[in-house]
């Protein structure tokens, strides 16, 4: 090796290692951000987690309030979310992926899509008090907070539907065709399944997202103090109540939790951190389900 | 293979039972809704809806605690601020609304338009300190009209330093902290400091959340800022109040206290606060009797949550008027500031 080419590579190698120091520094920016954030959380509010605070309603006494009825509320407001965003959303995914024809007004939906991902969330608030709680009269009921939030997720769910279908390899396809398959034989014993997968992590990915959304909720009027639990469908007389909770007025944790905040003493600031630590729980088993089913799902598939 | 395929199908299925579930209430939602009014709860109508300012928040919340703990009735309350809460209470979507000043002009037009009649009750105080920071030694009260120099709209840039305000203060500048412009704190120190709500100089920190403003005061030896009483309170060892000189009532600087605000001494930076009735609400009896509970613990109930009751006399003339329903805000749709309870009770509701 002469001289000139012996510059060189120390040269690129130089370069290599500046640009391997500067992703590990960038790496460990966002990491001990995160960390730092956990760690002050947990030092704060830990020690408030205990069972009278997961069964206890909101109080104006730090040490005797707890987040039952946000967390409750949480819960059903995101059942009748996924409920609704998940069919619909793999449905419109299946559909603009498989059935819909390339053309102009498909590729105008494609961007509308794209687009909608990437709005805020206080817009899809006002577009739902204006349609679910007033045009539509449902109120500032869990269903109108469920459907916003579905509103709001629809676009990713509808997008990580698409991307799944699309790692289906080609030649499953043209299996099942050429063994007499119909297309909707192919979408459902094929392409659904093998795309299950991707899917479920969209939409677990999805929820997570809404489990955290405050400002859509707080517009359409969602509430802070609510000493009550929405009726249980299966109250006595039996069907009667079937629906009721769909009607019932709720709070949510974030909510809850920024209330808390916003308070002068330091004991609601302690049970700020506690919510904040049980939603931050929350969202990362969430996640933690997700990868588990990707990793479940791909060990099965074998072609 | 084949099992596990089982019940992955069995899971989607199941997803789109629920999901069939939550559309077929969805079409009985929206039929039921219509006959039953906006909103109507899953309690029927037994459940007391209020919404409104994040300030009377903590007493209403505190009121609905025990009331709900005493008679088993459901309460709820939202923080939708003034505005936002009388637009709801105005449309009668709600029965109680909390308010940090009165109903406004537009807001009386829109009640009228509903037909929706309220009763306008004060239910306690609520004072703004001026606080600066514990090391600020040189200084001990500031008048109104200082205030009024420091925080004016044409002082942006131009009052910067301490000692322009007077000159034996230090040679610094000072660092200013504030309530943020959504809030009724902003809107009333305004009012009552500048004369015009809204009218501040804009080269200050400001934050809806009074927690922030404590910290900012308490980490700079120049710092001078305003924020609610119930935020000075607990933070006693961290701020130094400054005491209040109003020219106008020529009663002399005084601190904010308990004692200074119910004697009508601390003004005009002390405020009554507010929930308005719908008269329609009330006819239903357990609207009437939360109200009548809220009159009679929230003296108690607001000492609790570092919010300043009213005199006990101003308590029975409120009962009186709500027990006699006299309708309509004592107050024409325009906001004023530094009165007195016993003013703001003599004027009769139109």
């Amino acid at each position: 090796m002469d001289k000139q080419t012996a510059k060189i590579v120390a040269r690129r190698k130089l370069e290599d290692r500046i640009f391997n120091a500067l992703g590990i520094f960038c790496t460990l920016v966002a990491l001990s951000t995160l960390a730092l954030l956990l760690g002050d959380l947990l030092v704060t509010g830990l020690s408030r987690i205990d069972w009278q605070f997961l069964t206890s309603f909101p109080s104006r006494k730090a040490e005797r309030s707890g987040i039952l009825s946000s967390w409750v509320g949480s819960l059903v407001v995101m059942c009748v979310t996924g409920c609704t965003a998940v069919p619909l959303g793999i449905a419109a995914g299946v559909y603009m992926e498989e059935y819909g024809r390339k053309g102009r007004i498909n590729t105008i939906i494609e961007v509308n899509i794209a687009n909608l991902a990437g709005v805020p969330s206080i817009i899809y608030g006002l577009m739902a008090l204006g349609i679910f709680v007033y045009y539509l009269g449902l109120g500032q009921s869990v269903l109108a907070g469920g459907l916003t939030l579905a509103v709001l997720i629809l676009p990713i769910v509808i997008v990580s539907t698409r991307e799944a279908l699309r790692t289906v390899p080609v030649q499953i396809r043209e299996a099942a065709y050429a063994l007499g398959a119909s297309k909707w034989q192919v979408i459902s014993h094929h392409l659904l399944r093998y795309s299950l997968g991707g899917i479920s992590t969209g939409v677990i990915i999805a929820i997570s997202r809404a489990i955290g959304e405050t400002a859509p909720l707080i517009t359409i009027g969602a509430l802070t103090f609510i000493a009550f639990l929405p009726t249980s469908p299966l109250a006595e007389p039996f069907p009667e109540h079937l629906t009721d909770w769909l009607h019932s007025p709720f709070a949510v944790l974030p909510i809850q939790m920024f209330n808390w905040t916003s308070r002068p003493t330091e004991d609601f600031h302690r049970n700020a951190a506690a919510a904040g630590i049980i939603l931050i729980a929350v969202t990362l088993s969430l996640n933690a389900v997700a990868i588990f089913v990707r990793h479940r799902v791909r060990r099965h598939i074998k072609w | 293979m084949y099992s596990s395929w089982r019940k992955t199908l069995v899971c989607v299925a199941m997803i789109a039972f629920a999901a069939a579930e939550g559309c077929s209430s969805k079409t009985n939602s929206s039929t039921g809704s219509h006959s039953g009014g906006a909103g109507a709860a899953a309690a029927g109508d037994s459940v007391i809806k209020i919404d409104g300012s994040s300030t009377v928040f903590p007493v209403t919340e505190a009121v609905a605690e025990e009331f709900q703990a005493a008679t088993k009735i459901h309460v709820t309350v939202g923080i939708a601020g003034t505005g936002g809460g009388f637009k709801k209470f105005c449309r009668g979507e709600t029965d109680v609304s909390n308010a940090s000043r009165p109903i406004l002009a537009e807001e009386i037009a829109l009640a009228k338009e509903n037909g929706v009649e309220y009763v306008e009750l004060p239910i306690c105080f609520d004072a703004l300190t001026v606080a600066v920071n514990p090391q600020a030694t040189w200084v001990d009260s500031i008048t109104v009209e200082e205030l009024k120099k420091i925080w004016e709209p044409g002082a942006q840039g131009k009052i910067t330093k301490w000692n322009q305000i007077r000159p034996e203060w230090p040679d610094q500048p000072f660092v200013l902290f504030g309530a943020g412009s959504d809030s009724g704190t902003f809107d009333y120190f305004t009012e009552a400091v500048c004369g015009k709500a809204k009218a501040s100089r804009g080269d200050f920190t400001a934050s809806e959340d009074d927690n922030v403003l404590v910290q900012g005061i308490e980490g700079n030896k120049y710092a001078l800022g305003y924020l609610p009483f119930a935020y000075y309170e607990p933070n006693k060892a961290k701020l130094k109040a400054l005491a209040v000189d109003w020219e106008k009532d020529k009663i002399g600087a005084t601190l904010p206290s308990a004692e200074a605000i119910i004697g009508g001494k601390y003004n005009p930076l002390s405020r009554p606060l507010f929930i308005y009735v719908s008269k329609k609400s009330a006819a239903r009896p357990e609207v009437k009797q939360f109200i009548e509970f809220y009159l009679k613990n929230v003296t108690e109930l607001a000492t609790e949550v570092k919010y300043v009751p009213l005199p006990p006399a101003a308590y029975t003339a409120i009962s009186e008027r709500f027990a006699k329903m006299k309708t309509g805000s004592g107050f024409g749709g325009v906001p004023e500031v530094g009165l007195a309870v016993e003013d703001i009770l003599k004027r009769e509701p139109k």
